[in-house]
């Protein structure tokens, strides 16, 4: 546990260092963000994720406290947005048993409407169950109905995501597992490149309360900010009432996300 | 089928350059119509076959290997045209052969790419190997850290001398277990390693995840490495052998240059004073291999120093996390002008999620100066999040270079770019200053 302050910039893992805080007008509040397993999962840039809601979190005035939790850690109290990432089969070999063993803790945030992103590995271990190429099932902790069954093909690419609630979201996939939603979730969109959740609906990621689950990298937040300006807007407002935007300046997610979406598949 | 396909190769070699074509086709053609080609041509040679694989620093590794043989006198075949794959060896057995096929040379050392290289070892047993290292590159080509890690195992599997591998990357060190149980008459197994001194500025994968304060694993005890660099200065490194430290100087810039060194010197030791794996006593002595090394230059790209308008011009490529904050490390920021640039193509990774895993927090006191590539807004967006000042954003790489060199002119420059970016880059560079022609 790594708890940064607004005076020092503190080493978080994979030695990741949050910005020192530079505004000197007060905080609006403080929002605490838990990011899952980073030492473990966090193979596709998960840190991206968790940094720009850090820093967005600022530039909207609020102040953020990056908390980690990894296998064996003191699950931590008050938490308000959670982000997980993805990890190779190593990886979520060494999560699993952790992970179950914090299925009510999450289940309970989640069911309270806590706002959570999951990407890749984590989406798939929030679902119902992993069923490899072989035949074995790792169970998941059931948070989304989904399920996810291994594949010998491997989804590769840029994708492009249409999403009623978001807009156009832009990442990349990487993945072999293929998953397919059940009634209890919606899906984040559908994909207008890319294959998304599997190679058969056109359907990506998944929705439930507050969560959002996809598959998309990139890293996934820095070029879709209306996705963590939801995650942000939802952890305040559940927290202190309202919330107070600041005024980010996303002239560059603009440009990154035009030049993104005209590259190849 | 054999008596021709060696001219005709050839043949379709000078064609394929005199139309400016891709240096792998003659290679393709040749191993359509004799695919024994080129294991016969190399099972001739007396010291045998080096492979050399990894993540990073396998150019700069290979041109080191190469250059510490060559000094002792031995003739030396290598792929030097960059094509790392099995075809682009064959084309370049096909420059190299005599029109009956005979290769004049006493070893190849030979850079492959991790997948590739366990194609080219199926069909070329190699008597010796240097396994670098195992980093996140281009996860969306390969899968997986551990699936690389795989495919050095069986490049270390098939190899019948010497195993050389990297203490210091759990990943690669624990390939010594699959080779020493597996086969009892198998391979030496030599190891290359750090100072503990030296340790954190070369963290690995797993290690840049531990957090500060969580409990480190204890060490397990490190086996006795043939060649460790004990200290890295300003132009000048120590590295021990033979139970002896000894300075050297050195023209080659950044710790991890220095760090391959060490690996090309412990693969040189196993070919030329060891004599790994062929029961008899080496050529030379070490003393001499050390002497070579302090002139080895870098290779393209790799610290390379150009000269405009008088000044120093670095290019330093970074192709995954790890080498680019070993980048950012190994050269810093003070006095330079910098540029970086990222392109998307296969060559360089085309997820960008990779730029999140890197902290540019080195860069934020002088800024950057400039900005482009495919991907150049994609960098721009990371450097915000790290409150690092962007001066100018071009997507287009020519003109981006030239308002850099303009912008810059009174200043040494740094510029870090991927792999197809750098090619361009070089390829701009030349018609100003002079650039080393790599063909």
């Amino acid at each position: 546990m790594t708890p940064a302050s607004p005076e020092t910039p503190h080493e978080l893992s994979f030695g990741h260092v949050l910005p020192p805080e530079e505004t000197a007008a007060p905080s609006k509040g403080t929002i605490r963000v838990l990011q899952l397993y980073p030492r473990d999962m966090n193979i596709y840039g998960d840190w991206g994720n968790a940094l720009v809601l850090a820093q967005r979190l600022r530039w909207h005035g609020y102040t953020p406290e990056l908390l980690e939790y990894n296998v064996g850690d003191d699950f931590p109290a008050d938490v308000d947005l959670i982000v997980g990432g993805g990890g190779q089969d190593s990886g979520q070999l060494v999560i699993q048993d952790d992970l179950l063993s914090r299925e009510t803790v999450l289940k309970e945030l989640a069911e309270d409407g806590t706002p959570m992103l999951v990407i890749c590995g984590l989406y798939q271990l929030f679902g119902k169950f992993f069923k490899t190429r072989t035949g074995s099932v790792i169970p998941g902790i059931g948070i989304l109905d989904v399920e996810t069954h291994g594949t010998d093909e491997r989804l590769i690419g840029n994708v492009s995501v249409s999403s009623a609630e978001f807009g156009t979201v832009l990442g990349y996939e990487n993945h072999s597992g293929q998953t397919t939603l059940g009634p209890g979730v919606e899906p984040l969109g559908t994909t207008a490149k890319g294959t998304g959740n599997n190679s058969s609906d056109g359907q990506e990621g998944a929705r439930y309360r507050n969560i959002v689950a996809s598959y998309l990298h990139g890293s996934l937040l820095p070029k879709n900010p209306a996705l963590a300006d939801f995650l942000i807007k939802t952890a305040v407002e559940r927290k202190y009432g309202t919330f107070v935007p600041g005024t980010p300046d996303d002239s560059y997610a603009a440009l990154a996300r035009e030049h993104a979406a005209r590259r190849p598949r | 089928m054999l008596y021709f396909s060696v001219p005709l190769g050839k043949l379709v070699r000078r064609v394929s350059r005199l139309r400016g074509g891709g240096s792998a086709l003659p290679g393709l053609v040749v191993e359509k119509i004799d695919p024994g080609f080129m294991q016969r041509t190399l099972s001739t040679l007396p010291l045998g076959v080096a492979v050399v694989s990894g993540t990073n620093g396998k150019t700069t590794t290979t041109k080191m290997v190469v250059e510490l043989l060559e000094s002792q006198g031995l003739k030396v075949f290598t792929n030097r045209t960059g094509s790392n794959f099995t075809r682009g060896v064959a084309a370049a057995l096909l420059g190299e052969v005599d029109w009956r096929g005979r290769l004049d040379a006493d070893v190849a050392v030979l850079e492959l790419d991790e997948a590739h290289a366990v194609h080219f070892v199926n069909k070329v047993p190699p008597r010796y190997c240097l396994l670098l290292n195992v980093l996140r590159d281009q996860l969306d080509r390969f899968g997986e850290i551990d699936k690389t890690a795989e495919l050095l195992q069986h490049i270390a599997s098939k190899t019948t001398g010497a195993v050389v591998l990297n203490r210091e990357d759990p990943r690669v060190a624990r390939i010594a277990d699959t080779i020493e149980t597996a086969t009892p008459n198998g391979p030496e197994v030599l190891y290359f390693g750090l100072d503990d001194s030296l340790l954190s500025t070369f963290p690995n994968d797993d290690e840049m995840r531990a957090a500060p304060g969580s409990p480190v694993p204890p060490a397990p005890a490190k086996p006795q490495a043939d060649v460790v660099l004990r200290r890295v200065g300003a132009d000048d490194a120590d590295f021990e052998y033979d139970g002896a430290t000894v300075t050297t100087g050195m023209k080659l810039r950044g710790v991890y240059n220095i760090f391959n060194a060490a690996a090309a010197l412990a693969l040189a030791r196993a070919i030329a004073v060891r004599g790994a794996g062929r029961g008899t006593s080496g050529t030379t002595d070490s003393a001499g291999l050390l002497a070579a090394l302090a002139n080895v230059a870098p290779a393209f790209g790799r610290g390379e120093s150009l000269v405009v308008d008088g000044l120093p011009l670095e290019l330093v490529l970074v192709k995954n996390p790890s080498g680019f904050r070993l980048g950012l490390k190994s050269f810093p920021a003070a006095g330079y002008a910098t540029m970086i640039a990222i392109n998307d193509n296969y060559a360089d990774g085309r997820d960008m999620s990779w730029l999140w895993d890197v902290e540019f927090d080195t860069l934020r006191d002088g800024g950057v100066d400039q900005l482009t590539g495919s991907r150049a807004y994609d960098m721009a967006l990371r450097l915000q999040y790290d409150d690092v000042a962007i001066g100018a954003v071009d997507t287009d790489i020519a003109p981006a270079l030239a308002a850099f060199i303009r912008g810059a002119k009174d200043k040494p420059k740094r510029i870090f770019c991927t792999y197809t970016a750098m090619l361009a880059i070089r390829r701009e560079l030349s018609k100003i200053t002079t650039v080393e022609v790599v063909s």
